[in-house]
């Protein structure tokens, strides 16, 4: 066994460490509370070629290992959950799509720009009616000549508003089996694709989620992603790897609420000295110290036996489940030891616990990795 | 024209204040090694005369195994190639020697345009390497560069930061430089470059290499001897609340508090 990053992987912990230090935590705060779009920070990580890390380089990417990524989201979830989730939705579910399903053609066409950071990319999955029951899904994709047909919504599209490149699920037959759905490629700026207003949430201000309605959108029959039919299994194998990238980003946001609260219980005083030194406040850092440790390993374990070739998806759901539950309850944590000023925007736990509150909810809930789970665990592989 | 950045490692300066005179003499601070940050402006100075300019840029630093953490960092940077000098005879040389030592590497290097350094290295805040550098090369110092003008026809304009502003100074090539960081902000390591520097594999030049007498560096050719080494007292500090019942007020107290301070 080996527990060590490599010298790559040290290398860019570091240099993001630092990045992340100086450029994206001093703008977490304003990001959250004006809900601007930080393009200043995804420009930079694109010149950095960030947004490119699980491109091949052969499409102008990195290249790297799942473990690099995984150490890019944690470290950006450490300075702010809007520009990680971002990043992981590029990253993990846009362009895993098209690497993992597309055609050669597909690939030097919509991954180089995505790799390079000039293009954003987005996946939609989630419509008014339906989320966790992809079966539900209910934008049609219609043959019509040399074209395809699509009409419908999507809900809930994180990046759908300022991504180039959008990946779509749609029904290409109508009866509701497991060959029924087709993914495709679609250039956002088609005729038909109308993002609405970046939706308002609780937390993650700076990631815009949009309403995307599809009006007959027309693009050409090659924009089909992988094969028709196979749209199910494809979206669910990304989402597989998505799970990595969310549950990386948890662990930075738990690693986050758990530097602040060993901070604020460093200098804060009660009963003439720091509540430090207090047994209760030592015993809740000491769990979500533990707590964000075992998440950490539970998410390189996963990204490793995805490196290795081996299955992982119990393990990345497990991963998953775990870190963003863990993010939740450390920034809960983190709020409590801060007490009164812990509920204040002064302060920065509060946003990190709206921020990580989405996490248990979005590429797949915690019920969700259970259902994942419990079908590894009782059925086998 | 070609372009040559000498770096070297230092201490976090968040992490100085924990060495201990017992560690501070003996070399060994037993802190994580991060590049001098005063390298960085260097090294991104380097990189972009290469960038408008053409040319080439080389990356040098003088330390045993183990030490090549700035030589990566500027690889990591773009700088396309880097060279440790080190021999054992090179051990407890001081500025003096260390500018002989990086002289010699810059002459086996062969003709070149600018070597640029750090102004200071955190560590021992001497700011006398780029002085013997120029030195022993026989080359125009222009120290506190905020700015390259123009650089062509053998000749260099740049802006130095002087107390009064900004005074403009051209010289004849080769120069070394050692800039401020009015002049530009370092860039971050891409991926590629991190790859590329994890992966870097660096000469070493010794001193039969650089045609240099052993006598007349590290310990043997030392000019400084440290005699007595100890820590500054802790800084004293103290607040003091301005009390008065408008803004006005307390300003003008903070203003007249400040001047009687000579502060301002």
């Amino acid at each position: 066994m080996d527990f060590a990053f490599n010298e790559e992987q040290q290398f860019l912990h570091d240099t993001l460490h630092d990045f992340v230090a100086k450029e994206v935590k001093p703008q977490a705060r304003h990001v959250d509370e004006t809900g601007e779009f930080p393009w200043d920070i995804i420009q930079k990580l694109g010149a950095m070629g960030m947004l490119g890390l699980n491109i091949p380089e052969a499409y102008g990417g990195a290249g790297a290992d799942e473990l690099s990524v995984a150490i890019f989201l944690e470290e950006l979830g450490r300075g702010c959950g809007s520009t990680g989730l971002i990043s992981e939705a590029h990253l993990c579910l846009a362009a895993a799509a098209i690497n993992l399903f597309g055609s050669e053609a597909q690939k030097q066409r919509y991954l180089t720009p995505l790799a390079r950071g000039k293009v954003l990319g987005a996946l939609g999955l989630t419509e008014p009616g339906t989320g966790s029951d992809l079966q539900g899904i209910r934008t049609t994709a219609r043959r019509d000549g040399d074209e395809w047909i699509i009409n419908g919504s999507k809900m809930w599209m994180t990046n759908g508003g300022v991504a180039g490149t959008a990946v779509l699920l749609c029904r290409t037959k109508a009866e509701r089996s497991s060959h029924s759905l087709s993914q495709f490629i679609v250039p956002t700026d088609t005729p038909g694709f109308q993002a609405g207003p970046p939706e308002k949430k609780m937390g993650l201000h700076g990631c815009w989620s949009h309403a995307v309605s599809l009006d007959d959108v027309r693009v050409p029959l090659d924009h089909l992603l992988g094969a028709e039919g196979k749209g199910l299994q494809q979206t669910l194998a990304v989402l597989d790897g998505g799970r990595i990238g969310i549950g990386a980003l948890s662990v930075g946001l738990g690693q986050a609420a758990l530097e602040e609260a060993i901070g604020y219980a460093r200098q804060r005083e009660t009963f003439g000295r720091p509540i430090a030194e207090h047994q209760a406040i030592q015993f809740k850092l000491a769990d979500m110290a533990t707590k964000v440790h075992i998440a950490r390993q539970a998410l390189y374990y996963a990204a490793w036996r995805k490196e290795q070739g081996l299955p992982f998806s119990k393990e990345g759901a497990m991963a998953k489940l775990f870190a963003t539950e863990m993010a939740e309850e450390v920034a809960y944590q983190a709020i409590q030891i801060h007490g009164g000023y812990g509920y204040s925007h002064e302060y920065p736990v509060e946003r990190i616990y709206r921020d990580a509150r989405l996490m248990t909810i979005g590429e797949g809930t915690s019920e969700v990795q259970r259902m994942v789970i419990a079908r590894r665990i009782i059925k086998g592989r | 024209m070609k372009y040559i950045v000498c770096v070297t490692q230092s201490p976090d300066t968040a992490e100085l204040p924990k060495v201990t005179v017992d560690q501070a003499e003996s070399g060994n601070q037993g802190l994580e090694l991060i590049t001098n940050p005063w390298d960085e402006y260097a090294i991104e100075e380097g990189l972009r005369l290469k960038e408008k300019q053409g040319g080439s840029v080389l990356a040098i630093t003088v330390g045993p195994a183990g030490t090549e953490g700035a030589l990566k960092s500027a690889v990591a940077m773009g700088v396309p190639k880097g060279v440790r000098v080190w021999d054992d005879a090179f051990a407890g040389s001081d500025a003096l020697a260390i500018g002989r030592i990086l002289a010699a590497a810059v002459r086996k290097e062969g003709d070149y345009d600018v070597v640029l350094t750090g102004k200071t290295t955190v560590d021992g805040n001497g700011a006398l390497v780029p002085v013997a550098l120029a030195s022993a090369l026989g080359a125009a110092l222009l120290s506190q560069v905020a700015k390259i003008v123009a650089i062509g026809d053998g000749k260099i304009t740049v802006e130095r930061l002087v107390e009064e502003g900004r005074e403009k100074v051209t010289a004849d090539l080769p120069v070394v430089i050692a800039p401020v960081k009015e002049i530009n902000e370092p860039r971050y390591a891409s991926f590629m470059g991190i790859r590329k520097a994890s992966r870097a594999k660096f000469d070493v030049w010794d001193a039969a290499a650089l045609g240099i007498n052993a006598g007349s560096v590290g310990a043997a050719g030392a000019k400084v001897a440290w005699g007595n080494l100890s820590k500054p007292p802790a800084r004293e500090g103290s607040v003091v609340l301005m009390e008065g019942e408008t803004v006005e007020e307390k300003v003008t107290k903070l203003v007249d508090a400040l001047m009687a301070e000579k502060v301002i």
